[in-house]
């Protein structure tokens, strides 16, 4: 890992979620919510479409982080569930990562992430600390 | 509607979860993270997310009508293939808010008497 400094801008990660991805994070986690797997339900409960779980975005978010620093350093992570990921069938919906570091203490990092889907902001204050 | 009682209780699960390596390979492939030696950051929830699951029913909320509104880790050291955990979880808070009920759970994860992984969950259920 590069030498960090507050205020640097972090080059982003994109990743992809589709259809198959909340399949296999729903097997991988245990939830297996089906507005995150069935369209009819989904709508049946008022959602557009099938959304992704909050968990997957913030999965990937952590694996934003694990990028920066290694999964092994990261000590803290949150992250407010501000708008749904939307994932029509056949379609892969691109999420889009970065980061921003806010802070450098006691050898420890603090980075703001940034997770935007279809140009909109669907974490809100989600920060991770990692150890440098 | 949840019980006020139950807040500030915490319920502690009879049985442990051992960690496998298989669930720690499958969760970091799903996200593409290369190391599975350790697992990621947010693989507790695969653990939490069933404790948590079965206290809110238990307290009479309607699982079906949950949204999650935030979720932090605090991680102390990173799980590992083998860990055995006791998953303890306690509804922190609770209040109603425009007919909505927000919960507010913790989950620790410990292994014998070390703390490993502590997360907090906002659930919203809505109204």
């Amino acid at each position: 890992m590069s030498q960090l400094v507050v205020g640097q801008e972090l080059a982003g990660s994109e990743f992809t979620i589709n259809r198959k991805l909340l399949v296999d994070y729903a097997d991988a986690s245990g939830d297996q919510n089906p507005i995150h797997q069935d369209e009819d339900f989904a709508k049946s409960v008022g959602l557009p479409d099938v959304i992704a779980h909050g968990m997957l975005t913030m999965a990937l978010a952590g694996r934003y982080l694990s990028e920066i620093a290694g999964s092994e350093k990261v000590i803290s992570f949150s992250a407010k569930f501000i708008k749904p990921v939307v994932v029509p069938n056949n379609i892969d919906v691109k999420l889009a990562v970065s980061g921003k570091v806010l802070e450098i203490n006691d050898g420890l990092a603090k980075i703001e992430l940034t997770a935007i889907c279809n140009d909109v902001k669907v974490l809100g204050m989600a920060k991770g600390v990692i150890k440098l | 509607m949840l019980n006020p009682d139950l807040v500030g209780r915490t319920f502690t699960s009879a049985d442990s979860v051992t960690v496998t390596q298989e669930s720690i390979s499958k969760f970091a492939g799903v996200i593409g993270e290369p190391n599975t030696n350790i697992a990621p950051p947010t693989f507790s929830i695969s653990i939490t997310l069933d404790q948590s699951q079965k206290l809110l029913q238990d307290s009479g909320l309607d699982w079906t009508r949950v949204v999650h509104g935030d979720q932090r880790f605090e991680i102390n050291r990173p799980i590992v293939a083998g860990d055995v955990f006791i998953c303890s979880s306690t509804i922190e808070s609770a209040r109603n808010v425009a007919g909505n009920e927000i919960v507010s759970v913790r989950s620790d994860l410990h292994s014998g008497s070390v703390l490993v992984v502590s997360t907090w969950s906002t659930l919203v259920v809505r109204a």
